[in-house]
């Protein structure tokens, strides 16, 4: 019992961890779900050489683990001058190989949106760019979103990759306190906890977006 | 060839000219030419697979023609002059172009997440930039016109097909096009709804707007149309007045078509009268 009691007096270096580890999904989230956007968009555009690009990226991205990428992020880039701290190198990371996931998440919700969506668009006047981003990128998101709440949600507990880079997030914190009070099992358990009262609200709120999303729809 | 593109000729508002396209292989239209005076009403008429919704689509350069050219008010369409060679039009530039021209779809295409309101407003406002105000009127002024005023708050999905059908068309005459082109805006609806769609279409022939039709309903082009057009294996193999063309048609190909068409149309309509 008093092990418990141990463990409740270092939640708060846990707690502020896991606003690391919240930082680390946010950024990498953001990254991904710009890279993800610009280049199915692109894709959609159908610009021959960046398409072949954009594929390479997607394959090269996916085939690799991300722990790897986040190695040749942090210690790798050094080699070439550049030097990233823990957390950045994190969020890069994450974003970049989320990015090539979200690539093909975006470019399926466009693509499962009906010829004729586009082509009512480019009759009004709009320009197939407009007619993306004005009628078929809020159709494609009915599509995108449950895919997106998936991903978020695998980012937030992959961020536990990030201890390897030494950023000070969840389960690097503790580590580092069961290395120093050999607590392992509460101390674990207490990080598990944590994990699913982020996780949770997450899945909730992916939910309720794709509640908005339906409007108009039976 | 002499160019169109600086001497506008206000006698022809579409000229479709030795437009030929290819699918692969399939060679779809074969050296077209057509030419639409501004306010004539032109029925395209024929087979299915014998190209009428592919030069129409060619005419919005919803399809590039492999050879040949459309110009509108004397202006290629997909095409350009520059320093003596022609050169593709940027999107932005064919977007312009696609502005004066209206399109209502077989399968209507109206925009599912946006009630009938919204999709006759989007175009004032995200292309013409017309105020929310300003677009709201116009779009109820439009849906009263087409008899949906009363479902400007309904989604699409909540509307019948002849009403949808007839929001799209409110749609693209909130454009203000000068030119509509219809492809076979009746074909995808029930029976009992195709009636409330061709009256609108009607309106807008007597209020003198240029209309390009493919069309399946021959009694309606023959009501409508000042010219009709028979095609056939991509080509145009006869045209002329409806009353010529419906009443004496002189071309075998046109006399079989309608001889097959009317024996269908009185077969279906027999029971009932």
């Amino acid at each position: 019992m008093n092990a418990w009691i141990t463990v409740a007096g270092l939640l708060p270096v846990l707690l502020r961890a896991a606003i690391v580890t919240l930082e680390i999904t946010a950024g990498g989230f953001m990254l991904a779900v710009l890279i993800g956007l610009v280049f199915a968009l692109l894709q959609a555009l159908r610009l021959r050489p960046l398409q072949v690009l954009i594929a390479v990226y997607v394959d090269v991205f996916r085939a690799v683990p991300v722990l790897t990428q986040l190695f040749i992020i942090y210690f790798g880039l050094t080699e070439i001058g550049i030097r990233l701290d823990p957390l950045p190198s994190a969020i890069v990371g994450f974003g970049i190989n989320g990015g090539a996931y979200l690539t093909e998440v975006f470019r399926a919700g466009i693509q499962s949106i009906h010829q004729g969506q586009m082509e009512a668009a480019q009759m009004l006047g709009m320009t197939r760019l407009s007619a993306l981003r004005i009628v078929i990128l809020p159709q494609a998101m009915r599509v995108v979103l449950p895919p997106l709440g998936n991903f978020v949600i695998g980012l937030l507990k992959d961020t536990a990759l990030a201890s390897a880079v030494a950023a000070p997030e969840l389960m690097f914190q503790a580590r580092t306190l069961v290395d120093k009070t050999f607590l392992a099992t509460q101390i674990f358990v207490a990080a598990a906890v944590i994990y699913l009262a982020m996780s949770l609200p997450l899945g909730y709120l992916t939910r309720r977006a794709e509640a908005r999303v339906a409007r108009g729809r039976r | 060839m002499p160019d169109p593109a600086g001497a506008a000729a206000p006698d022809k508002l579409v000229e479709i000219v030795g437009v030929t396209k290819r699918f692969g292989e399939t060679e779809v239209l074969k050296d077209v030419h057509l030419a639409v005076r501004p306010g004539e009403k032109v029925a395209i008429i024929g087979p299915s697979g014998s190209g009428k919704t592919t030069l129409l689509r060619c005419v919005a350069h919803l399809e590039r023609p492999t050879s040949g050219y459309v110009a509108i008010a004397g202006e290629r369409v997909g095409t350009k002059l520059v320093g003596g060679h022609w050169r593709e039009m940027s999107d932005r530039e064919i977007a312009r172009i696609r502005t004066g021209i209206g399109m209502v779809f077989q399968r209507f295409n109206l925009f599912p997440h946006l009630t009938a309101l919204q999709n006759v407003m989007l175009g004032p406002t995200r292309v013409l930039k017309l105020s929310a105000a300003d677009a709201e009127q116009l779009a109820r002024e439009l849906l009263r016109k087409v008899g949906l005023a009363h479902k400007a708050d309904e989604y699409p999905e909540r509307l019948s097909g002849g009403q949808q059908q007839r929001v799209a068309i409110a749609r693209s005459l909130a454009m203000r096009p000068r030119l509509m082109l219809f492809d076979e805006a009746t074909s995808a609806l029930d029976p009992e709804l195709i009636g409330e769609v061709l009256n609108v279409m009607r309106d807008l022939a007597r209020e003198g707007m240029t209309m390009l039709i493919v069309t399946h309903e021959m009694q309606f082009a023959e009501d409508v149309a000042d010219r009709v057009v028979f095609m056939d294996h991509g080509r145009v193999v006869d045209e002329g007045p409806p009353h010529e063309l419906f009443r004496s048609p002189s071309h075998p190909r046109t006399q079989a078509f309608l001889r097959a068409v009317v024996d269908r149309q009185v077969m279906t309509e027999t029971p009932a009268s």
